[in-house]
């Protein structure tokens, strides 16, 4: 069943064409990547999504439900929640604060409310505490809440982030390269968050460079390339793609990827034809 | 004991400002016209109604607050510099209006205001202004404020309605403003136009800058140093009185550079990094 679909995508910025009718579809439950190079409009895709930009053409149904004019806390209310590509924290608030933030659209805790201190208010707030210190148990940060967001280090920043984000009681996750500047093991801590994430019935959406973590946890593979859909398949299809491999992944990828005797036979059949060449060469 | 009265009263002014600029990060640079609609309100109806003073300051703030409803809801889609304009040029007019209007009385002001304000009343009424934005300040809604000033963009994409959120910043602040004006114009007992003029907002911004963004002693503190200057420049000279807003302006650009978060900034209470407080500079 799909969660979401996005049919015939355009988003044009001034006269340049970001996205170019883009049709995206996750089906619930499911880990989706999109991957391309730099600039070919996953971020943008992105934010289309969550309703930062309104497409210049096309249509997007969150569960049936058209939500292509409605404003980003609305789509966040209705189920889907975002990080940030550069990490978008609240730097001078603690990490329990960030993530009660997550909780804001499913409290309603007002100004009387907050004067007074009326019990609803004071068994909301202690409702969402106990939950903040789950998600925050979650992702492995409950030791660190009463720390400021900034003096976090990056890859706890990271992961604070999608706490945050999860906060929220999202149904879709869209996480923004959350592997960008980790290094091996926190890649690898990533791999099982999403995973656990995925386990739990969250659906993901992810933009990523790292093609570890993509090959490993993806069910799916959208690939963009100049604001165009070029791919959409498993893991095994995308690789073999040539076009992928022309306009992404690149040649290497296929060599490293493949690492077959075929492949190292032919090398290696090369290399010694060209030694021999120049041998001759020399000798002439 | 005027002088302290004054003091309190520009307290109540500064920590208003404070919740709007420092906590939720929106730049006012009108906010004495909350001040003076305060005023105006809260005297109209005692002279006019003959409502009592306590109905008629509150009256006066809810008067401001619905001002700052009307003034709020078109100017809080700017950002930054678009903002400051904005409420610089509502203030203008405001004060234009009160100008021409007859039943404010014009540039004649209003006279004859029954003197009640005294300092038990002020610091009654800074002790109320104090508390209820500390208890906000610490809940659901005040966390939305910070964080709007945080990261307005991710706080939007967490859930918040920002602009709901802005608003609500901008009435509440404009209510306290209204009731430090309803309590300044029972203290003084007439009332100009002039009071409320571009040159206070600044006085009032002043306040905060001073004695730290995000701050709610810090306004104070910011408010008692700005309100005892003049006195004191007055009785060492009365030449140099007569220069102090050259002087207020010196007092912001050295604050800039040397302690841009203020005396008792937010981050400087919690954070020993000062090193880090002077890189990021006038945020």
């Amino acid at each position: 069943m799909e969660l979401l679909e996005g049919n015939n995508l355009s988003m044009v910025f001034g006269g340049l064409s970001a996205l170019n009718s883009v049709d995206i579809k996750i089906n619930k439950g499911e880990v989706l990547s999109i991957i391309g190079p730099n600039g070919a409009g996953k971020t943008t895709l992105f934010n289309l999504l969550t309703g930062i930009y309104s497409p210049t053409e096309g249509k997007i149904c969150f569960r049936k439900k058209e939500i292509k004019n409605l404003k980003p806390y609305e789509i966040t209310r209705l189920g889907i929640a975002r990080t940030f590509q550069n990490i978008r924290l609240f730097k001078e608030m603690s990490v329990l604060d960030n993530v009660m933030i997550g909780q804001h659209c499913r409290t309603k805790a007002g100004i009387f409310g907050a004067i007074f201190k009326t019990p609803a208010v004071r068994r909301e707030e202690s409702f969402v505490r106990d939950k903040v210190m789950d998600v925050l148990e979650f992702v492995g940060l409950d030791d660190v809440y009463k720390e400021k967001a900034k003096n976090l280090p990056y890859g706890k920043q990271r992961r604070l982030e999608m706490a945050r984000a999860l906060a929220t009681d999202p149904e879709l996750v869209l996480l923004d390269e959350p592997a960008a500047g980790m290094n091996h093991q926190e890649t690898n801590d990533l791999i099982k968050l999403i995973e656990k994430l995925n386990d739990m019935g969250k659906t993901v959406l992810l933009i990523e460079h790292d093609m570890k973590l993509v090959m490993d946890i993806s069910r799916r593979i959208m690939v963009l390339d100049y604001g165009k859909k070029i791919a959409d398949g498993s893991p095994d299809e995308v690789k073999n793609d040539e076009k992928v491999i022309k306009a992404y992944l690149g040649d290497d990828f296929r060599k490293e990827n493949e690492g077959t005797d075929e492949i190292k036979r032919v090398k290696e059949a090369r290399r010694t034809k060209e030694v021999k060449q120049a041998k001759e060469a020399y000798v002439c | 004991m005027q002088i302290l009265t004054v003091i309190i009263i520009n307290s109540i002014l500064a920590v208003s400002l404070n919740l709007i600029s420092g906590y939720t990060g929106q730049l006012s640079l009108g906010h004495a016209t909350f001040m003076g609609l305060g005023a105006y309100a809260a005297t109209l109806f005692t002279l006019k109604l003959q409502t009592p003073f306590l109905v008629s300051i509150v009256l006066g703030a809810v008067v401001a607050a619905f001002f700052g409803f009307v003034i709020g809801v078109p100017t809080l889609r700017l950002r930054g510099d678009y903002l400051a304009i904005a409420t610089l040029g509502f203030g203008e007019i405001t004060k234009n209006v009160l100008l021409n209007l007859k039943i404010t009385g014009g540039p004649m002001g209003l006279r004859g205001i029954p003197k009640v304000t005294n300092v038990y009343v002020a610091a009654a009424a800074l002790i109320f202004v104090i508390f209820s934005l500390g208890r906000i300040i610490n809940s659901r809604v005040g966390k939305s404020f910070i964080a709007i000033r945080e990261d307005e963009l991710a706080a939007e994409a967490m859930g918040i309605n920002t602009t709901r959120f802005k608003i609500l910043a901008f009435i509440i602040g404009a209510f306290y403003a209204g009731l430090a004006g309803g309590l300044y114009a029972f203290l003084f007992r007439y009332i100009n136009p002039k009071d409320f003029g571009f040159m206070r907002s600044i006085e009032i911004l002043c306040m905060v800058v001073l004695g730290g963004m995000g701050n709610t002693y810090g306004a104070v503190l910011g408010a008692t140093i700005i309100t005892i200057l003049p006195e004191f420049l007055r009785s060492v000279s009365p030449a140099i009185a007569q220069y102090r807003m050259v002087l207020y302006g010196l007092l912001l650009v050295i604050m800039m550079i040397v302690k841009p978060r203020g005396i008792i900034g937010e981050s400087s209470l919690s954070n020993k990094k000062p090193k880090k407080l002077l890189e990021k500079g006038g945020a």
